[in-house]
This record gives C-alpha cells, sequence and structure tokens, in this order.
C-alpha cells in the first residue's frame, strides 16, 4: 500500500511538472493558426506561396484569433493569425515564457452586419447597433422595422470579430464602457454558422466579415452617426474608411522567426502576396 | 528459492492488479488535476460569485464568471432528454425483454448498439439539419437553436444505454416470479406491471441515471444545436448555454495560467462532481439489486 501510494505520489508530481512540447518543430514547415475570418485568406496565401516554393509546408488551421494568440504563447504555432490586436495581457504572458510577439499587418477587413433579405431595414447607425446588440432594444420595430423579435447572432468569445465587434461597436472604442453582448446572444461557432442562421431567421441580426456576404443574407448600411451618409461595406469604402466598421488583420509572430517564415512573410506584403487579398475579397493594406 | 510457476503466477498477478488499479489511479489523478488548475480561481474569485453568479463574461475586464446560467442550461438540457428518453427507453426495454419475438429481439439489440455507436458529432449535425427547423416551424419560434433541440438530440443519445442496462435488468428477474404471476392468473400486462418491473426498479433506476449522466457530460451536440447565449433559462424553447458546452467552445481561447483558463478547470470540477453523483446513485441501485 505505502509502496501504491509512493507511485501515485510521483505520477502527480510528474504530470504537475510536465509542460506541453507538442510544438511541431520540423525543418523548413510553417505552422500557422487562429483568425477563422482569414482562414480561407491564409489558405490562399499558403497555396499560391506553395505553388512558388514547392519546398515550403504550410499547415494552415483556425480556431479563432484568442486561439491563435494562445498557441503563440504556449509555443504550438509559428504564427498566429489575428483579427484583432494582442492584448496587454496576453503580451506580458508572452514575454514571461521569452516569446516577444512581434506584430504584422497584413490586410484588412470590413465587418458587415447582416439581416435576412425580407427584413425592410437597410441601414442603421452605429448608435442603434450598439443598441441592438446590447439588448436595449429587443424588437425591429425601434429601429424602423416591421414588428419581430430581434435574434441576436453573434460569434463565441474565442473569435477576434466578437472581440473587435464588442470593442469599437458596442463600446465605441472607449476602454472605460463596460457594454456587452445582450446575455440572450446566440454565440455561434463560425461565420458560416451565423449565415446559416440569418438565412433562417426573420428577426435575426449577425455580422461577419465582408468576404461571407451572399444573396442569401442582406447586408447593412451603416452610418458613423445620424447625420453621416450610410455607406456599405466594400472595398472602395473601406480603403476610403466612410464605412465604420472596418479593422486591420495581423500576424503575430515570435521575434525575428527563421529565414522559411521571414520569405513567407515577405511574399504576403509583396504585390502578389496582396492581390491574393483582394480576390478574396478583404481589403489590402497598400493600393 | 521459488520455483518458475511461482514467479509466473506472482507476475500474473501483479499485471492483473495494476489493471484493476489503473482506472482508479487514474480518475484520481485527474481529480487531482482538476482540482490543482481549478481552484487557482478561488485566488481571485468567491465561489459564491462563481456557482451563483448570473452573468458569464469570461473575456471582459474585469470578466465575469457567474455559471448559474450554465448550471441551469445543462440542468434544463438534461431534465428534456430525460423526459423524453426514460419513458421510450424504458418502453423499449421491456418490449425487448417481455414482448418481442427472438428474431426481433436480436434486430432490435443490434439496432440499439448501432445507435449507441453514432459519433455524438454526426448527431448534432443531423439534429442541427433536422430538428432545429423542425422545432423552430413547430413552435413558431424566431430560432430552432433550443434547449429542447438539444434535449431531443441528446434523449436519442441516452436511448442506448437505458435500454440496454433496463433490458439487462429485467432479464435478470427470475424465470419463477413470472411463472408465479402467470399461476395466479395475472395477464401478461398484470405481470409485467405488478411484478417485473417492481423486482427489476433497482436496475432500471441505474439505467436512468447512466442514461442522464451521458447526457450531462455531452458536449458536441449541445454545442450545434442549444444556440449557446448564456442567460437564465426562460422555458425549453429559449437557447441555452451548458457547461460542457462552454468549456468546449472557450477551451482554445484560454492562455495557460489565466482566469479564463482556472474557471474553464472549475467548471470542470462542476461537471465532474455532478456525473460523480449522478454514478453514485446508480451504483447504489445496482448494488442493492445484487443483494
Amino acid at each position: 500500500m505505502k509502496q501504491f501510494l509512493m507511485t501515485l505520489m510521483m505520477f502527480v508530481i510528474l504530470t504537475a511538472a510536465a509542460q506541453p512540447v507538442w510544438a511541431a518543430k520540423n525543418a523548413g514547415s510553417i505552422q500557422v493558426k487562429g483568425s477563422d475570418t482569414m482562414v480561407n485568406l491564409v489558405q490562399g496565401w499558403a497555396e499560391k506561396y506553395t505553388e512558388k516554393e514547392p519546398e515550403a509546408f504550410i499547415a494552415v488551421t483556425g480556431g479563432g484569433s484568442g486561439t491563435g494568440l494562445a498557441a503563440l504563447i504556449n509555443g504550438t504555432t509559428d504564427i498566429a493569425v489575428s483579427s484583432r490586436e494582442i492584448k496587454a495581457q496576453e503580451k506580458e504572458m508572452a514575454s514571461k515564457k521569452g516569446i516577444e510577439a512581434r506584430e504584422i499587418q497584413v490586410a484588412r477587413d470590413g465587418l458587415a452586419v447582416v439581416v435576412h433579405p425580407s427584413n425592410p431595414v437597410s441601414h442603421l447607425t452605429m448608435d442603434q447597433l450598439a443598441d441592438i446588440f446590447s439588448g436595449k432594444v429587443t424588437n425591429w420595430t425601434a429601429v424602423g422595422g416591421q414588428d419581430e423579435p430581434i435574434t441576436i447572432l453573434s460569434r463565441e468569445v474565442n473569435s477576434g470579430t466578437h472581440v473587435y465587434f464588442k470593442e469599437h461597436v458596442l463600446r465605441k472604442g472607449d476602454s472605460k464602457s463596460t457594454a456587452e453582448f445582450s446575455p440572450d446572444a446566440l454565440l455561434l461557432s463560425s461565420s458560416q454558422a451565423i449565415a446559416d442562421e440569418v438565412k433562417s431567421n426573420k428577426g435575426a441580426i449577425g455580422y461577419y466579415g465582408m468576404g461571407y456576404i451572399s444573396p442569401d443574407q442582406k447586408a447593412l448600411l451603416v452610418a458613423k452617426d445620424a447625420s453621416s451618409q450610410p455607406e456599405p461595406p466594400t472595398e472602395e469604402h473601406v480603403i476610403k474608411g466612410d464605412y465604420p466598421i472596418s479593422r486591420p488583420l495581423y500576424f503575430y509572430v515570435s521575434g525575428e522567426g527563421s529565414p522559411e517564415l521571414k520569405k513567407f512573410l515577405e511574399y504576403i506584403l509583396s504585390p502578389e502576396g496582396q492581390s491574393v487579398v483582394s480576390e478574396m475579397d478583404f481589403v489590402p493594406i497598400k493600393k | 528459492m521459488p520455483s518458475f510457476k511461482r514467479i509466473r503466477e506472482g507476475v500474473i498477478e501483479a499485471v492483473v492488479r495494476a489493471s484493476g488499479v489503473a482506472s482508479i489511479v487514474i480518475v484520481t489523478l485527474i481529480f487531482v488535476f482538476l482540482l490543482k488548475e481549478g481552484l487557482g480561481l478561488f485566488r481571485t474569485h468567491g465561489a459564491a460569485g462563481f456557482l451563483l453568479g448570473r452573468q458569464w463574461y469570461p473575456i471582459s475586464e474585469p470578466p465575469l464568471f457567474g455559471i448559474l446560467p450554465l448550471i441551469l442550461g445543462s440542468i434544463l438540457v438534461t431534465l428534456g432528454a430525460a423526459a423524453i428518453s426514460i419513458p421510450l427507453g424504458i418502453g423499449a426495454a421491456i418490449y425487448i425483454a417481455e414482448v418481442a419475438p427472438s428474431y426481433l429481439k436480436e434486430i432490435l439489440k443490434s439496432g440499439v448498439e448501432i445507435l449507441a455507436a453514432i459519433p455524438s458529432v454526426v448527431l448534432g449535425f443531423v439534429g442541427l439539419a433536422t430538428v432545429v427547423p423542425w422545432i423552430k416551424a413547430l413552435f413558431g419560434l424566431p430560432t430552432g437553436l433550443t434547449a429542447l433541440s438539444g434535449s431531443v438530440v441528446l434523449a436519442f443519445m441516452a436511448m442506448p444505454t437505458i435500454v440496454s442496462i433496463a433490458e439487462d435488468a429485467l432479464h435478470t428477474v427470475p424465470r419463477s416470479y413470472k411463472d408465479g404471476a402467470y399461476a395466479l392468473g395475472a395477464t401478461r400486462w398484470q405481470t409485467i406491471h405488478r411484478v417485473v418491473l417492481p423486482a427489476a426498479a433497482p436496475g432500471i433506476v441505474a439505467a436512468v441515471m447512466l442514461g442522464i449522466g451521458r447526457v450531462i457530460g455531452e458536449t458536441m451536440a449541445v454545442m450545434m444545436i442549444t444556440g449557446n447565449a448564456a442567460s437564465i433559462p426562460k422555458d425549453l424553447v429559449h437557447p441555452v448555454r451548458t457547461l460542457t458546452a462552454t468549456i468546449a467552445a472557450e477551451m482554445g481561447e484560454t492562455v495557460q495560467g489565466s482566469d479564463h483558463y482556472f474557471a474553464l478547470f472549475s467548471i470542470g470540477i462542476v461537471l465532474f462532481i455532478i456525473t460523480f453523483l449522478i454514478n453514485m446513485t446508480a451504483d447504489a441501485f445496482l448494488h442493492r439489486e445484487a443483494r
């Protein structure tokens, strides 16, 4: 019995001390992980790049911006793809583990706010959006629509899109604001799930990257405030800056990175890499 | 000098004992690990606020870790699934054990086993495409992603457990009980209802508890079809967020060692305790039957 207890204790101590060490470190392979919004874009880059550089091996996975950044901090990915800026807390965690998270802006994205195609509402102001998503307004009549309860659709909390939307639409960029999504908001695990629900739900309102816009959902025109012109989420208006919900998209890497990694990053920022951005319905950082 | 035979016996005994102890050791280690990671939360957040808090905003500053809506969400989905699967499951078990002709018995039994073998993500996917629109149309709801949809799909997940264990329990009722009842002129239904069911009751209760244990721990399907809104559930036809779905959906986001990470492990402890209690109850009933 004593021996058994000793073995048990050894087990406990060993499990407590063990750190995950499954980071892929194959020579030349690049692990890319993070934002679901950007997963198609990154996949596009990876495909075009490996056509050019056949010996390169790039593994792309989604999971959400938070997932990517957590993986970078935990040392299980080379590039964290993020649709939001790294949080101070995450940066601190990273440096504690000896990782200096370097930020590279790789593209821009407009967030489309979408409703059912039959919804008569065609444009909203940022204030109205904040009221709807925080649950202050629960019926479409309050914003000039039909008598229909509003179903709020949001992404899960591991999504950079969720965080961006909260900080820039609900809280209007004010870091002291404590506005939150309504607790009644449905948290869905992907942009596609939001697209599907909006397609079948007359009272639904949701948001996703403008690359997802399809005829099954109606993208609303959004105005900065009551006195400005509502604009559609298109490349033109995101570049001009008059569509109010647009955001930069980032890569985060640890320090300088390997030569393979550097070459891949150079490709992404090249005109060739940036042409993939437009093809995938995102907005290039330089035109 | 012990003989070769005795050494061999000793080695085999040691191996068998090690296998026997292994599962207990593993459960203990898992619980110790859960405690080690989960209790970290209570250095910064109170246990009462955690269990009774009504707001779950894990990534806000400061974060709000109130899991009451999640506990109620899990309970609601589970109760709904129990209400559907218990009558169906026990009915099916009675039919298989007492009524069905023997060739049908075998077909039904393998059917139940196949139902048990369907991966939950597949059931979730099928539920998303069939149950969700059906519930939405049936109740005229804005969205079909509700607790009820989760209950319906999970009922099918609990069914195989309930059917096969309840059927075993019914099967072990001694033949003489039934013969006695028939000899007294009881009909088949009277025999089942007054003699067989009471005799098998502890085993049936155990079957139900194990089925419920499976439902409360189920993750993938509920995450796909219950809508995951972390508000206190009003009724069965509103979206809910369960404990399991919360862990699964948010695990990837958390940085090891953050409060959010600890909070998810604390949810793990709550789940562990709930399923542990359910299994203990089931076990108590199974043992009562053995005596």
